[in-house]
Parts: structure tokens; C-alpha cells; sequence
């Protein structure tokens, strides 16, 4: 048992949905992009990407859905409390809140999706190539990557951040996913080394095939799940970094977007009592985490499923009178007892 | 031995890695705020922390690039980090060394804390998995998803404003001082307590999730099948043999997360105006005050860094494989 084995049980284990994607069968393209994202196809996942979904519709059509601009002052009406006429209520200046919400939405995934997809990109580049590679080059991405995972990232933000005065949204989110991709890399380094002696990638590898085309066309279908989770888990924490910086104020404020709207309700003395103004905002990051993990909860369970099945069977025991917690002896019992003696043939009380 | 050796390799890397870093943000920064306050102090700065600041801000520029780099790292062995622009010019190292145990005292008994006891939780609910403890699972993924500084603050409007039932900022009251008695220890915990529950709270979640997952994992092995068989109590095959192996993971990530809970826990300090390396940080930052920035950075990293070889040993002294392999 090396550690490298045990490390994996952390990890998810590809074991059972491996489809290595073969040329043998004539699949129509789209049967196969379909396959690519089974990961999706159960109840959790789905519901995440609902989520998501109606946030992307926000994000997209925020002037047509919000009732007001959201940095529309209306001086005769400060700090209401939600009415029909302003539905969260309105900020010190007359802002309508869900306005600027639904506006913020943009900011948020914008930044999320731009950090996502560069720490992504990242972490497939270094972690598929320390995965094939061996030897020193190998263990030197490897040791970059560890670099990466220890530094503290967010006091590493807030520095680079804070030296520019007005920091773009493409500099914001490349600062986020300098910090965010390590993770993702030393997990598709594990899964890399694990497929790298697979069988068809041997084959693959004895009839010659190119090595970009071993990495793309081989490998790569095998790591859309881990590839997948990785680029949840940095949206997530780019959404968090991000709200985060606007509200201590290194993002400029005229980056609209939740943690904003906290930055404001702060310096305005917004807490306690004006709850309109700082609830939704901080709901609306939580939501957006939720959906997010629970995207990554479905793909965990795909990964893994003794995740999915370990309550369905547990549950499915305690309907017929065993107890979940020691399930496998109860079973055995009853095999077992007739041997014994024949009286008592199911010795578990219902219940 | 390796084993040891081989880590304390990487982390002597990591350790470089995060100075030279150091070394290098201030010289890819564009502007020169050092020089400009300095032209505008002059004659309350003594040269020779001129000398040390040039060194750190690479304002040194005729000298060539390797020579700046053994400077700095002489300055670094004596301890110098430079002076404090917003701190009277204090030396950074005395500035940051009066923070430093105030945070490590709160935030290193929050996360310890919330660990065991976002472990225990998990082992408990992956025991019980499939009834009503599973309730648990969203509740704790929508606590480990809600940002630190928010439910900082609404703690701090339901506990501190509304009830007021704890202080809402500060680590002890303004007309105390530091002092190793029965009544200041008091305040300190009466302050201390909010912030300290509001870490445990938001990272509870993480842990619970976690162990939960590995637990379901490990209670489906062949040696689980084999110890209940044997007979021996659910609680002996719960702890001895289910969660034990469970936990391991739980401590790797305990390590690698360690950065994103300090990250955390800043902005915490922040809402808290607790006396912290955050709260320093942060008002560094607001007020430019590049010296501090840069020292506390390479303080925080090297904090993490030492935390990691904790819980590097502790690993390696909880899984025999880790010693074993090399052998």
C-alpha cells in the first residue's frame, strides 16, 4: 500500500463509468458528446444547473428584468423597506435593491466564469502533463502545483489586487485563478497516472498513436468528470473571492456585483436594521455555492458510487426491520441461524 | 526517514517559493510608492531603513538583479521586513509580531475546534446513513457555502446589536490592558466568542461533508463486513475501525485547506475590528502601506507553512503506510 493508493480514496475513483472512448463502434458524434456529460444526468446535478441556469438568465437579460437602473437615485424614497414599488426596498441614495442585485448577477459570473475557465485550463494543461510525464519533470509540476496549494490565496489577491488602482475584471479573474487552479491539477495528475498504464492507453500508445493524440482523444473523455468538478470547485471559489474583495474594498465599485452591494451596505450602516439591503445579496452568494455544490455532488456521486447508493441501500434495509448500521451481519444471520438451530430463523426485532 | 526527509525538502522549497514571490511583487508592480513617500518624509526616516526598504522594493536598481536578491535575503535573516508607513514607521516585524497571537489564538482554536467536532458530526451521520441525520448534509452544505464575512455580520446584528448579549468588535474593552488575570482572560473570551463561533460555524460545513463522504466510502471495505461479523459492538467498529481509516483523508485536507481558512478568517477579523494579522492586512492595504503588505504576506505563508507540518506529522504518525512504504 503506497500512499499514493491510499491519497486516491480521497479522490475520486474513476473505476466503474470509464467509457474509453473507442473508435470500434460507429457512435454518431452526438451519442458520444451526450456520453461526455452523463456525469449530469441525476437528480442533484440537475437541480444545480437549474440554478445556475436561471442566474445566466439574469445575468443576460438584467436590463429587461430589472425594474429600475440599478444606480437610479430616488431621493424621495431612502431606505424603504420592500413594497411593490421597490421590492427589497432601496438603499440610503434611493437605489432600488433588487435592481442592483439582479445587475450584480453579471459582474459575479462574469468573473466566475472567466476565473473558472482559466484555472481550468491551467490545471489540465499541468496536471494531464505531470500525470504522463515521469521522473524529474514530473515531480517538478508536481512540486509547483504543491507550491500553488499552500500559499495562502487570498492575502495573495488582496496584494496584487490593491497595487493597481482600478483593476480590470480580466486581471481580477486571472489573479483569482493563479490562485485557484492547483487543486484541480494535483487531482487530474492522480487520475492521469492511474489511466497512463490502462490498457488501451498501452494499446493505443503500440500502435503508434501521436501523444497529443493519446492525451486528447484517449484520455481526456476519461477525465470530463474530474475535469468538470475542478471547474465547479474554482467558480465557486472565484464567486466567494470575488464578493469577497469588493466588500473590503480593493475592487472598484464600479465593478457592480453582490459583495458590492454588501461594501455599501457597510460603510453605510446598513446593519442591524436595514435587513432588505444585506440579506438577499448574502442569499444570493449562498445560492449560487448550493448550486454549485450540488452540481459537483452529482458528479462526486457518478465519480463514486457508493456515494449514491450508501442511503438508498440503508434506507431500503430499515424498511424491512434491519438496522442499516450493522446491515451486513443481520443479513448473514438469517443464512446463517437455520444451521445453528432451528428455532429462531430471523433473530432481529423489527424495528 | 525518506519519507521526512522528502517533505522537509518540499516544504524548504515551498518556503523559498513563497519569499521569493515576495521578492519579486514589488518589482513587477508599476509606480514607485516607496520612493514618493519617502521624498515626502524626509529627514524622519534614519538611512539606514532607507537602505533596508530600497533593498525590499527593488528601488536598489543599479545593482544587478542576483546582488538585490542576496540582500534581501540578508535583511530577511536579520529580521528586517522594513518600516511601517501607517504605523509611525515602526519596524513591520514588531508591528506584525503584536498581531500575530491574537490571531493565532482565535483563529487556531476556531479551526481546531471546528474540525473535531465537523468530524465527529460527519462519522456520526456516514454511520447513520439513509435517515433522518442526513438532514444534516444540506444545512451544512449551505453553511459551508455562505461567505465568511457575511455571517459575520449577521451574528453580529442578531447577537451583538439585537440581543446584545456579546460585544460586536474589539478583543477586549477599551479601558483594559493586556494582562495575564482571571478578569481580562474573561473579556477576552466574552469577545472572542462571536468571532470564534462564526468560524466554526461557516467551516463546520466543509468537514462534515467531507468525513461524511469518506465514511460511506469506508463502510463498504471487506474489513468492516469482517469486524461486524466477528461481533464486536457498532461502537468499537464505529470508532476502531470505520472512522479511523475515515479520518485520514480528513487530515490531508485539513492541511491543504489550511490557506483558504486563513483567507477566510481575515476578512473576519475585519468585520470584528478583531486586532489580528487580518484586520493589519487590511488596513495596510487601505492605506497602501507596502511594507506592511509585504511582510505580513510572507508571515501568513510561512504560518501555513508550519501549520502543514503539523498536520504532515500528525499524519504520518496516525498512518503507519506513509512510514512504511519507504522501508
Amino acid at each position: 500500500m503506497a500512499t499514493e493508493t491510499d491519497a486516491s480514496a480521497a479522490e475520486p475513483t474513476l473505476e466503474k463509468p470509464t467509457q474509453p472512448a473507442g473508435r470500434p463502434t460507429p457512435r454518431s458524434s452526438w451519442v458520444r458528446v451526450a456520453e461526455s456529460f452523463a456525469m449530469f444526468r441525476n437528480r442533484k446535478s440537475i437541480a444545480g444547473l437549474i440554478i445556475m441556469a436561471v442566474f445566466a438568465v439574469v445575468a443576460v437579460f438584467a436590463p429587461l428584468i430589472a425594474p429600475y437602473d440599478p444606480l437610479e437615485k430616488d431621493y424621495q424614497s431612502l431606505r424603504q423597506a420592500p413594497s411593490w414599488h421597490h421590492l427589497l426596498g432601496t438603499t440610503h441614495m434611493g437605489e432600488d435593491v433588487l435592481s442592483q442585485i439582479i445587475y450584480g448577477t453579471r459582474g459575479v459570473l462574469t468573473v466566475g466564469l472567466i476565473a473558472g475557465v482559466l484555472a481550468t485550463f491551467v490545471a489540465v494543461l499541468i496536471g494531464v502533463t505531470a500525470g504522463y510525464l515521469a521522473g524529474w519533470k514530473s515531480e517538478s509540476l508536481s512540486a509547483l502545483t504543491n507550491v500553488f496549494l499552500v500559499l495562502p490565496g487570498l492575502p495573495l489577491i488582496i496584494i496584487v489586487a490593491s497595487q493597481y488602482d482600478n483593476p480590470s475584471i480580466i486581471l481580477i479573474s486571472a489573479v483569482i485563478a493563479i490562485t485557484g487552479w492547483a487543486w484541480g491539477a494535483r487531482v487530474l495528475r492522480a487520475q492521469t497516472m492511474s489511466l497512463r498504464n490502462r490498457d488501451f492507453v498501452q494499446a493505443a500508445r503500440a500502435n503508434g498513436e501521436p501523444l497529443y493524440r493519446i492525451i486528447t482523444v484517449e484520455m481526456l473523455p476519461n477525465l470530463t468528470a474530474i475535469i468538470a468538478s475542478s471547474f465547479v470547485g474554482t467558480v465557486t471559489a472565484a464567486v466567494l473571492g470575488l464578493t469577497t474583495l469588493a466588500f473590503i474594498g480593493v475592487i472598484p465599485i464600479t465593478n457592480l456585483n453582490w459583495g458590492t452591494i454588501l461594501f455599501w451596505a457597510q460603510q453605510n450602516g446598513a446593519f442591524p436594521d436595514f435587513w432588505w439591503w444585506y440579506v438577499p445579496a448574502g442569499l444570493c452568494i449562498a445560492l449560487l455555492g448550493i448550486a454549485l455544490s450540488l452540481i459537483n455532488f452529482g458528479i462526486d456521486e457518478y465519480v463514486n458510487p457508493r456515494l449514491r447508493s450508501a442511503g438508498e441501500r440503508a434506507r431500503a434495509m430499515r424498511k424491512k426491520g434491519l438496522s442499516a448500521t450493522s446491515g451486513v451481519t443481520a443479513v448473514r444471520m438469517v443464512d446463517a441461524t437455520p444451521g445453528e438451530d432451528g428455532t429462531s430463523t430471523s433473530s432481529k426485532p423489527a424495528g | 526517514m525518506r519519507f521526512l526527509l522528502r517533505r522537509l525538502a518540499f516544504y524548504a522549497f515551498t518556503a523559498w517559493a513563497a519569499i521569493t514571490i515576495n521578492f519579486f511583487l514589488p518589482r513587477m508592480m508599476k509606480g514607485d510608492p516607496i520612493s514618493a513617500y519617502l521624498a515626502k518624509n524626509q529627514g524622519k526616516v534614519s538611512p539606514d531603513a532607507i537602505e533596508s526598504l530600497k533593498t525590499l522594493f527593488g528601488m536598489d536598481n543599479p545593482k544587478p538583479l542576483w546582488q538585490q536578491y542576496l540582500d534581501y535575503w540578508a535583511l530577511l535573516f536579520k529580521g528586517d521586513l522594513g518600516r511601517s508607513f501607517s504605523r509611525g514607521l515602526a519596524p513591520v516585524s514588531e508591528v506584525i509580531s503584536s498581531a500575530l497571537p491574537w490571531t493565532i489564538g482565535l483563529v487556531g482554536i476556531a479551526t481546531v475546534l471546528s474540525f473535531l467536532i465537523g468530524t465527529l458530526v460527519g462519522s456520526y451521520i456516514g454511520w447513520k446513513r439513509g435517515s433522518k441525520a442526513d438532514a444534516v448534509v444540506p444545512i451544512a452544505t449551505f453553511f459551508s457555502t455562505v461567505p465568511y464575512f457575511w455571517m459575520g455580520l449577521i451574528v453580529i446584528a442578531i447577537f451583538a446589536s439585537r440581543l446584545g448579549w456579546f460585544p460586536a468588535s474589539h478583543a477586549y474593552g477599551k479601558g483594559s490592558a493586556p494582562a495575564w488575570d482571571w478578569g481580562f482572560i474573561v473579556e477576552v473570551i466574552h469577545h472572542g466568542f462571536l468571532p470564534a463561533a462564526t468560524i466554526v460555524l461557516a467551516s463546520l460545513g466543509g468537514w462534515i461533508l467531507g468525513m461524511r463522504n469518506m465514511m460511506v466510502t469506508v463502510l463498504d471495505e471487506d474489513y468492516i463486513t469482517v469486524a461486524e461479523a466477528k461481533g464486536l459492538t457498532p461502537r468499537r467498529v464505529l470508532m476502531r475501525y470505520a472512522a479511523r481509516n475515515a479520518v485520514l483523508p480528513q487530515i490531508q485536507s485539513f492541511a491543504l485547506s489550511l490557506g483558504f481558512i486563513v483567507g477566510g478568517t481575515l476578512v473576519m477579523e475585519l468585520v470584528f475590528s478583531y486586532p489580528g494579522v487580518g484586520k493589519l492586512l487590511l488596513d495596510a492595504t487601505n492605506s497602501k502601506d507596502y511594507p506592511l503588505m509585504q511582510g505580513l504576506f510572507l508571515v501568513i505563508s510561512l504560518a501555513v507553512l508550519v501549520a502543514n507540518i503539523l498536520a504532515d506529522a500528525a499524519y504520518a504518525v496516525l498512518d503507519p503506510r506513509t512510514r512504511q512504504m519507504e522501508a
